[in-house]
Formats: C-alpha cells, sequence, structure tokens
C-alpha cells in the first residue's frame, strides 16, 4: 500500500530533524518549518523515513495512506 | 592478582560503574532540556541531540546493569535481587539502596514509554518524562549516600559539577519557557515585529526580548501546544 | 427573484399531495408544496421571528421517515450542496456519517465567524423551526440521539434558541434532545475540525486531517457538521420533494440560498434569491469598482466583470471566486482597494490560532507588506515578498486559513493593480482610508479568546 508522508503543523514547532535526516524529500521553509515533498514515498527511501517519523521529538511526521 | 580479591574487585567495579552511571545520567538531562529547547550542539546536526540523548540513556542503563549486578554477585554487602526494582527492600543499607532502585525504576519506565510513544497518549508519555528530574535527583542522593566515595577528592567536584550543571540547565529551561509566546498571541508577535506602532497591545505580561533565532526574524518559536508544560495549555 | 418583491406566502390548503417515486409528502398537513417563488426560508414579514404555532400551521410537524438513511436518497436527489461555503453534496456526508458504527453526533453550525456574514444570525433569529427541523431529521437520518445547536456567541439569540427547543420539547415534536452550545466570536470558530474540538471542551482551533470530522469528530465519535441554512433547506426538502427544490437554481446548482449583501451607500441586507441570478440583481454596480464575492476568503472581480456573471460557482470559479456562504461586497469607486484588502488581511493574520508555524509566520507578514503597499510610495519588494510569502503558506496549514487568506490577498493584487501603480506615483483614490468592508472591533488575544 502506497504511504505519502505528511506533517501535522499543529504538533511541529521546527526543530528540524527531518530536514537532516530525509533531505530527499524534507526542505526547511525560511521560518523553520519542513516543506514535505508530495506523492508517494519511494521505497528505496523507506528506512530513512521510517527513522525521521520515529526521531521527530514533536511526532508530528506521519506516514499516511496516499491519498 | 597480587592483593585484590574477587569480592574487592566486585566492589569497585561496582562503584566505578555507579560513578559512570551518574555522569551519563545527568549528560542525559542536560541533552534532554536542550532537546526541549531546540538548541544544538555546537557545529554538530540537529538529530545528534536528540540521537545521543536517547543512546547515552541506553548506554547509561547498561553501566546500571553491570552496578547492580556486581553489588548483588559481591558476597561482602548483602542486596537482594529484588532490592534492584523494590525500594528499601536491601538489607543493607536499604535507605540509600532503596534511592537507587527508585531512580532505576523510573529510569526503565521511561525507556519503556518512548520506545512506545507513538502508540501512546502524547500527554501521558509527557507526564511521565517529567518524572526524568526525580530520576536524576534519586540517582544522586543514591550516590552520595550508599559509600563515601563522592564525599571527597575528585569525585566530590563530579558531584558537585553535576548538581551544577542540572541546576543551571534546569534554570536556563524555566526561564526560557516564560518567554514562549503562548499560540493564541503568536501571530500577534509576528505583526508586531513587523510593523510595531500598528501591532495589537497583548494583554498580560509584555513579552520583551521574543528571541528569535532564525535569519531574518522569525516568530520565536517556542514549543509545540503538546510539548508545554500542561498548566499553559487550555 | 429577491426577497422584498411582493411575494404571497404560500398558505396551506387541501390539494393533491405532492409527490415524489418513495416520497409520500407532508404527512398529514394537506399542504400542497409551494411554487418555485421565493422566499422559502424567511417569511414575509421579516420582522416577527416565527413561531412554533405559526411554524406549526404553516409547514406541519417534521415529516420524520420512520428509519435513518431513507432521507438520504431524497437529498441526493435534490441535489443540494452545504450552504457554508464549500458547497459539498450533502447527501454524501450524511451517507458518510449514517455509515459509520460508533454512535454518530450531528452538529447545526451556526457559529458564521465570518464578520461580512449575517445570514446565519437572520435565519436562526428569524426562522429557528426550521432549521430545528432539519436539524432533528438529520439526526434521524444518521441515527443519531446526540444533537446541538453550535451558536455564535449572542446571549439573546441563543436565550432564543433555548426557548425555541424547550417549547419543541414541550409539544413532543423533536426526537432527540437538543443542546446550544456557544461559539466563540473567532473568525474559525466555525471551522469543522475547530467546531469538533471546542464541543469536545478544548480551545476552538482546528485539528490536522485525517481523521475528518463525519469519522472522528466530537470526543472521537463520527460527527455530522451542517450549516444552519442547509439544515432549513433539508427541512423544506423532506416535505416537498427534490423537484419543488429544483424548480428555483440552474440544473447544476439548485435551489436557493441566503446572501448577505453589502451595497456600494453602506446599505447592509439579508435577501434569499435562486442560485444563478445575475449579480447586476443583487448589488447596484454604479459607481461599483470591484465586487467581493465569497467573504474574507473569497476574491475581488472587477466590477465590469462581475456584471456579466451570475451567483453561480460555474460563472464565479471561472474567475477564481465562489459563491461561498453568499456574501457579496460591493466596493464603491471612491474607496482605496488595497486599504481595505490590509485591514481584512490584519484580521484574518491575527485569526490565525497560532498553530502552524507557516500560518502564524506568514500571514501576518503578508498583511504588513499589503500594508506597505496601501502606503504611498511603498517599497516595491513588498509585493514580490507578498506573493512568496503567499506560496509558502498555501497548502501548509491544518485548515483552510492560509489558502483562504491567499486567494484574498491574490485577487486583490490583480484586481487593484491600477491602484497599486498609483500608489508608487504616490497618488491614491482615498488618502484617508475610510473603511469600508466591516470588521469586529477586538482582536483575538488569549486562550480565553478561544473557548
Amino acid at each position: 500500500m502506497k504511504k505519502e508522508l505528511r506533517v501535522d503543523p499543529t504538533l511541529c514547532s521546527g526543530h528540524g530533524l527531518c530536514a537532516e535526516l530525509l533531505p530527499e524529500l524534507v526542505t526547511l521553509d525560511e521560518w523553520g518549518y519542513p516543506i514535505v515533498a508530495r506523492g508517494p514515498v519511494p521505497r528505496s527511501l523507506d528506512r530513512h523515513v521510517r527513522r525521521a517519523v520515529t526521531d521527530c521529538p514533536a511526532l508530528a511526521l506521519k506516514l499516511l495512506p496516499a491519498s | 592478582m597480587n592483593g585484590i580479591t574477587q569480592s574487592t574487585a566486585l566492589w569497585y567495579a561496582s562503584r566505578a560503574t555507579g560513578v559512570v552511571s551518574l555522569l551519563l545520567l545527568t549528560a542525559v538531562v542536560l541533552l534532554g532540556v536542550l532537546v526541549n529547547r531546540q538548541g544544538r550542539l555546537p557545529g554538530l546536526p540537529r538529530f545528534v541531540v536528540t540521537g545521543l540523548h536517547r543512546n547515552l540513556s541506553l548506554l547509561g542503563v547498561a553501566f546500571v546493569a553491570i552496578h547492580v549486578i556486581t553489588a548483588i554477585l559481591d558476597p561482602y554487602v548483602t542486596i537482594r535481587i529484588v532490592a534492584i526494582v523494590i525500594p528499601f527492600a536491601s538489607a543493607y543499607k536499604a535507605f540509600w539502596i532503596g534511592l537507587g532502585a527508585i531512580s532505576l525504576d523510573v529510569v526503565l519506565a521511561l525507556i519503556l514509554t518512548s520506545l512506545a510513544r507513538a502508540r501512546m497518549s502524547r500527554r501521558l508519555w509527557r507526564s511521565l518524562h517529567w518524572l526524568s528530574y526525580l530520576a536524576w535527583v534519586s540517582a544522586l542522593v543514591h550516590s552520595l549516600g550508599s559509600s563515601n566515595d563522592l564525599h571527597s577528592g575528585l569525585l566530590l567536584y563530579m558531584a558537585i559539577a553535576c548538581t551544577l550543571a542540572v541546576i543551571a540547565a534546569v534554570a536556563w529551561r524555566v526561564t526560557h519557557a516564560g518567554r514562549d509566546i503562548p499560540r493564541e498571541e503568536r501571530a500577534a508577535a509576528t505583526l508586531a515585529m513587523m510593523s510595531p506602532a500598528r501591532a495589537p497591545r497583548t494583554r498580560g505580561t509584555p513579552r520583551g526580548d521574543a528571541g528569535p533565532r532564525v535569519q531574518g526574524g522569525s516568530v520565536p518559536r517556542g514549543s509545540a501546544p503538546g510539548d508545554r508544560a500542561p498548566e499553559n495549555v487550555r | 427573484m429577491t426577497y422584498g418583491t411582493t411575494v404571497p406566502y404560500p398558505a396551506p390548503y387541501p390539494g393533491p399531495q405532492d409527490s415524489y417515486p418513495g416520497h409520500p409528502g407532508p404527512a398529514g398537513t394537506g399542504t400542497e408544496a409551494p411554487g418555485r417563488d421565493l422566499p422559502r426560508l424567511l417569511p414575509v414579514h421579516r420582522a416577527v421571528p416565527v413561531d412554533l404555532r405559526t411554524h406549526l400551521s404553516r409547514y406541519g410537524a417534521p415529516p420524520y421517515l420512520g428509519s435513518p438513511g431513507k432521507l438520504i436518497p431524497v437529498l441526493k436527489a435534490a441535489g443540494l450542496t452545504g450552504r457554508g461555503g464549500a458547497a459539498f453534496p450533502v447527501y454524501r456526508k450524511l451517507q458518510a456519517v449514517a455509515d459509520a458504527r460508533t454512535r454518530p453526533v450531528v452538529i447545526g453550525n451556526g457559529a458564521e465567524g465570518e464578520p461580512a456574514s449575517d445570514k446565519d444570525k437572520s435565519l436562526l433569529w428569524i426562522s429557528p423551526h426550521l432549521v430545528l427541523d432539519g436539524l432533528q431529521l438529520a439526526a434521524e437520518a444518521v441515527g443519531s440521539q446526540a444533537v446541538a445547536l453550535y451558536v455564535h456567541r449572542n446571549a439573546r439569540l441563543q436565550e432564543r434558541l433555548r426557548a425555541a427547543v424547550a417549547e419543541r420539547a414541550a409539544a413532543q415534536i423533536d426526537l432527540a434532545p437538543v443542546e446550544i452550545i456557544d461559539a466563540p466570536p473567532r473568525f474559525l470558530a466555525g471551522e469543522e475540525s475547530a467546531l469538533a474540538a471546542r464541543i469536545s471542551g478544548q480551545p476552538a482551533m482546528p485539528r490536522f486531517k485525517p481523521p475528518r470530522v463525519f469519522e472522528q469528530g466530537v470526543v472521537g465519535r463520527p460527527t455530522l457538521v451542517h450549516n444552519v441554512e442547509t439544515l432549513a433547506h433539508m427541512g423544506l426538502i423532506a416535505r416537498y420533494g427534490p423537484a419543488w427544490f429544483r424548480s428555483a437554481g440552474t440544473r447544476d446548482e439548485p435551489g436557493s440560498m441566503l446572501c448577505t449583501l453589502h451595497q456600494s451607500d453602506g446599505g447592509r441586507d439579508v435577501v434569499e434569491t435562486e442560485l444563478g441570478t445575475p449579480l447586476r440583481d443583487l448589488l447596484r454596480l454604479d459607481g461599483t469598482q470591484a465586487v467581493l464575492s465569497g467573504g474574507y476568503h473569497g476574491a475581488w472581480l472587477p466590477a465590469a466583470d462581475a456584471a456579466r456573471m451570475t451567483l453561480s460557482n460555474e460563472d464565479l470559479q471561472a474567475a477564481g471566486a465562489f459563491v461561498g456562504a453568499g456574501v457579496l461586497v460591493a466596493l464603491p469607486a471612491d474607496r482605496c482597494g488595497i486599504a481595505e484588502t490590509a485591514r481584512v488581511a490584519r484580521y484574518l493574520a491575527l485569526e490565525s490560532a497560532g498553530q502552524c508555524g507557516p500560518c502564524f509566520n506568514g500571514l501576518p507578514r503578508i498583511a504588513a507588506a499589503l500594508d506597505e503597499v496601501a502606503s504611498p510610495r511603498p517599497d516595491p519588494r513588498a509585493v514580490t515578498d507578498m506573493i512568496r510569502w503567499a506560496g509558502l503558506v498555501e497548502g501548509r496549514g491544518a485548515c483552510h486559513h492560509p489558502d483562504g487568506t491567499t486567494r484574498f490577498v491574490r485577487s486583490a493584487l490583480h484586481v487593484f493593480r491600477e491602484e497599486i501603480r498609483n500608489h508608487s506615483a504616490g497618488r491614491c483614490v482615498d488618502p484617508g482610508r475610510q473603511p469600508f468592508l466591516p470588521l469586529p472591533a477586538d482582536a483575538a488575544l488569549d486562550a480565553a479568546d478561544w473557548s
């Protein structure tokens, strides 16, 4: 099942780990908040995505079924 | 081994690993404060702070395990196995060992709940994590009372340094949390930063230095609502 | 046809029942469906709110269908879409909640956080029983006993509604008890997930989706949220059938709707009109430079374009606007459109819940940049910065507040581009910046303002 990476902006406080751990999918805007690439997560990045989701101090990153 | 019996070796091992455990726990507490305030270790990526916080806590548990096992095995003192986790169940120095047990219990709970973090209530995880300070204090007092090692010399200075470091970190955290802008006021605060003359007057204590850390001045990030102390969130 | 023309309200008389396959018509009243004529929701003598007795003699009791789900195909045939702004097909929301397995909650949304909109308050004040009928019918359709009306903070209105509910309970008309719940006076208070949060006992702040409220809303239960006007239409469709509802409006956008009209001379009124009505029949466009359609999350249109358009998403969406909750404002030619937009943008920025970084960082910056552009000889970077920030906030909030705000602002940059050029040259059509668009006086400043 294809999954999509999304950030819950009400929980995100701009720690910025996700951009370091997953630069292929996440960049930070000029205020330090993540811009997450849309679309299903490529299989090759699975491990890194799971790490980013686990390591987010605010638990703001979520892997959801792709709409 | 000349002049050193196996028993003495176990006793020394227990005391030494005890000291290392205290140092590691102190480091974990300091790193925890750093994570919460979104601080960084100079020159290192952000994920190092969270990574070290987690990994040093696991390393600390490993050292505590050796500390505890050597103490049990050492025939010189009588400490029952159950005393590891049940406070004040030891025959030898019940009170001081008991504090160690409390500390270990809390640390284990913190580690287990943090591993299961995604599956539990955010508020519950957070409330439990506050107990980390209790674990540290308990470990410190346990260290001071269980043997005379920390009463003099280098180890005394180490104990003082750890205490001062934690006090300083807590003070830093509390002062900065006091300056965090509640979410209801954040937009107004940004507006004030952009055009001070036309911003609405905020009610309550005026917040002075907003402390933006980002170039161009962004609104002080503060922590997300879930990270703030319960009494500040409605 | 707009309210205000002398359309005699159809009086009940014995006659053939209006029928639709599977729909027997309003039970026991012998009332034939009224003609297509408007008004349907607001009575002719508007100054007098309709009391229960008048309501019952005119419409009879709510025509319960006997079991859950039966109303849904009727609403599907009628093509009723939400009147709260999103225009989502009503039957689909009902179906989604009816399909849920846990006990659903039904909420009538009368928060009306949009400052330029008066229609929901007017409807609740004048024809509360139409809304309450619809609420009961919706509750029956999804099998819910947990029903509430979420109402704009106005003590008199809430008191009036509590009395109406008590009266209906005493007359045993209602299937489910109705609670009246106070909504804080915030722009976002009526947003679905903010509503669910408030009713669950937290501040009225939007939540991240998924899950949507029809899956998990109030205290985690599947929640059906409908605008009060939508509920009023439901109550009438249940009585008179889909064909009657479709006798007004267009084929793709059937029915009538309430609009809040702001004329260029300052006149402000709520009217009922049918979809497809030409905008020039609603707003007096002479002396008007631009029309705002859809409220403060809507878009500006040049008056000349508006004169050729009808009140329909078909026309308005092609121009970047939409029907929304029927707010239409005619901006007089002697006002500065940029200054007005800047005032509203500042309000919208301050109405941010402050939860999402892009929103509480971006919207105030956009507002400040607009303020700059509204001033004489503005910094030329203000517009480019504003456009960059607009791109940064769109789609990155938990709700559509950033998106709606940028839609409004972008449309202003386009429609008022002449005025922007004037400002660069140091001229303005209204240097005194007289305010025109309605805004509340106080800004939300602390947690209590959101509860």
